[in-house]
C-alpha cells in the first residue's frame, strides 16, 4: 500500500502528517522544534526515512536537524548518534561560512544594499534544503544571504559552492523585501551536473558542470521594478519549478508573471494569459504532466492576499497562458492568507495530489489533480512551507 | 564551579533541565565560560555568539549579580559572587517582538 508523508514548515515549529494511498485520513505529529522558524523540510529521494529540516531563530541563529526514521527522532548532525561522556549531544552543524578569495583572503563579493551602496555578504539563515537524488548524505542549501552550500556527509559539514556568488554579477545583486535569500534549488535528474537555483532578487542560474561554473539565466524576464528592466540579473524571482521528465522545460513564478522557458532557462516567455492577477510565489507541477502548472494568484506586490478574498488555485493544462480556477472546497469570501514560495507541492500517486499551506495555518490538499480540495489540517502557525513524500 | 543558566530554547537543544554547571579553567571571564560552555555542548556553537567573530548575538544578553554585562569586554573577570558559584551567568533571549 502507497503512504504520502507531508512536512510542513511553519514559523513556530514543524509538523508531519501523514496518510495512505487513499489519503483520507491523516495522521499528525509534532509540533517539532516548538518555537523555532522551519523554513523548510525535506526528505532524501534516496532514503525516505532520511529528512533534513533547518530549524532558525532570530535569537539563536541557525540549526541544521535530521531524522533517520522519518521524522520520529531528529539529531542536529554529529548530535544523537555521537554522545559526549555525560551522553549529552556532540552536534555542530550551523556553520555556514562563507568563501573567500583565494588570492588575498577577503570577501569574494559585496553585494547591493538598500542604499545603492555595496554590502558585504552576512549569513542569516537556510532557506530551502536539496537532499541529492541519489546519495542521502549529500544535501544542498539555499541561505541568506544568498549563496548555496553542500555536505556531503549528512549536514555534518558545509562548504559553499562558491562559483554562484563569485562568477561575477554579485555586486548587483540585492535584497527584496525579505531578504537576499536563495530559495530555489533544483537538481536535474537526467544530468547530475545541472543544478538550477533562483535568488530575491537577483534571478535563476544555471549550473552545467555539478556547481563549478554558473551563469544567469533571465532572457526573457522583464521586471518594471528595477532601472533596466530587461537586465542580466536584479530580477525578483518566487519560485521555479519543473516536471523531471521533460529536463528542459521549466515553470517559473516571478514577482509579477508566470513565465516558462522550454530551452533549460536559456529564454524565458510569459504564459500568465487570463490569470486574474500574476503576482504570486508559489507554483508547481503535475507529477505526471509536465505542462500541467498551478499557482495561486496573489493581488498584488502591496496586498499580499488573495483577490476578491477568495482563495482560487489556477491550473493550466496547457504549459500556461489558459488558466481555469479551482475552487471547490477553498474559502471563497473572506480570505486575506498568502501562500509563500515553498508551501506548494504534489505527490506522485496516479491521481496527481497538489498539497499547499496558508499563512492561516492552513493545509489544504487535493486528492484529484486539484479539482476539489480539503484542509488536512487548520490553526497551525503561519505555514512557511510543504513538501510530500510519495512511498509505495 | 561556574553555574550557567540558559534560556529555554537552547536548553531544549542542549538537552539539559535547569542550571549547566561548568569547571572553568584560569579567569573566569565571558569568553572563558563560553568556551567552556560550547567545548561541553557543540551544538550550542553559533547560538549564542558568532561562530567567526565569537560577538554576541544582537538579541542575547548576559545577566549576573542584577547587572547586564552584555555590553562588558569579553575579558573582562567575571564578579567574584559568578566566580564562587553563588551567582549564576544569565544567557538571556532578549526581549522583543509583540
Amino acid at each position: 500500500m502507497s503512504k504520502v508523508r507531508v512536512l510542513v514548515g511553519t514559523r513556530k515549529g514543524a509538523f508531519i502528517l501523514e496518510s495512505d494511498g487513499r489519503r483520507e485520513k491523516w495522521d499528525v505529529s509534532g509540533p517539532f522544534f516548538t518555537g523555532w522558524e522551519i523554513y523548510h523540510l525535506k526528505a532524501s529521494p534516496a532514503d525516505p526515512n532520511r529528512i533534513y529540516a533547518s530549524q532558525s531563530s532570530g535569537w539563536f541563529g541557525q540549526v541544521i536537524q535530521r531524522s533517520n526514521d522519518g521524522g520520529k527522532t531528529w539529531e542536529a548532525p554529529g548530535g544523537g548518534v555521537t554522545q559526549s561522556p555525560q551522553g549529552f549531544p556532540m552536534g555542530e552543524s550551523n556553520k555556514f561560512v562563507y568563501d573567500t578569495s583565494g588570492q588575498t583572503g577577503k570577501p569574494l563579493t559585496t553585494h547591493q544594499w538598500y542604499d545603492g551602496t555595496q554590502h558585504p555578504w552576512e549569513f542569516k539563515r537556510v532557506w530551502h534544503l536539496e537532499p541529492s537524488l541519489t546519495d542521502p548524505d549529500t544535501v544542498y542549501a539555499g541561505v541568506e544571504d544568498a549563496a548555496l552550500f553542500r555536505s556531503t556527509d549528512g549536514a555534518h559539514s558545509w562548504q559553499e559552492l562558491s562559483g554562484l556568488r563569485g562568477h561575477g554579477t554579485g555586486p548587483k545583486w540585492q535584497p527584496g523585501a525579505g531578504g537576499l535569500c536563495l530559495h530555489t534549488i533544483i537538481l536535474d535528474a537526467s544530468d547530475s551536473n545541472r543544478i538550477y537555483i533562483a535568488i530575491s532578487a537577483a534571478g535563476a542560474f544555471r549550473t552545467d558542470d555539478g556547481g563549478k561554473t554558473w551563469k544567469p539565466v533571465n532572457r526573457g524576464l522583464k521586471s518594471q521594478y528595477i532601472p533596466d528592466p530587461t537586465a542580466e540579473v536584479g530580477h525578483c524571482v518566487h519560485h521555479i519549478a519543473k516536471n523531471p521528465s521533460r529536463p528542459n522545460l521549466l515553470f517559473m513564478q516571478k514577482h509579477w508573471d508566470v513565465m516558462r522557458s522550454d530551452n533549460a532557462g536559456d529564454s524565458w516567455v510569459e504564459v500568465s494569459g487570463n490569470l486574474p492577477t500574476d503576482f504570486g510565489f508559489a507554483i508547481d507541477v503535475h507529477a505526471h504532466e509536465p505542462e500541467t502548472v498551478y499557482v495561486v494568484p496573489i493581488k498584488s506586490d502591496s496586498e499580499h492576499f488573495p483577490l476578491d478574498g477568495k482563495l482560487r488555485v489556477y491550473r493550466s493544462g496547457t504549459g500556461g497562458n489558459e488558466w481555469e480556477e479551482l475552487t471547490k472546497g477553498l474559502p471563497q469570501k473572506h480570505c486575506y492568507v498568502n501562500v509563500l514560495r515553498d508551501a506548494m507541492s504534489v505527490d506522485s500517486l496516479d491521481k496527481c495530489g497538489i498539497y499547499f499551506g496558508t499563512t492561516g495555518g492552513q493545509v489544504y490538499a487535493s486528492a484529484d489533480e486539484g479539482n476539489s480540495w480539503k484542509p488536512l489540517i487548520e490553526h497551525l502557525p503561519p505555514v512557511l512551507s510543504v513538501e510530500v513524500q510519495t512511498m509505495r | 564551579m561556574i553555574r550557567v543558566m540558559l534560556p529555554y530554547h537552547l536548553r531544549k537543544l542542549a538537552g539539559v533541565d535547569g542550571e549547566v554547571t561548568l569547571e572553568v579553567e584560569g579567569v573566569v571571564t565571558q569568553r572563558s565560560v563560553l568556551d567552556a560552555l560550547e567545548a561541553r555542548y557543540p551544538v550550542l556553537c553559533g547560538t549564542i555568539r558568532d561562530h567567526d567573530t565569537l560577538k554576541r548575538r544582537p538579541f542575547i544578553r548576559f545577566f549576573a549579580c542584577e547587572e547586564d554585562l552584555s555590553h562588558e569586554p569579553p575579558d573582562q573577570p567575571l564578579p567574584e559572587a559568578v566566580t564562587s558559584g553563588k551567582e549564576p551567568f544569565l544567557v538571556i533571549g532578549a526581549i522583543a517582538g509583540g
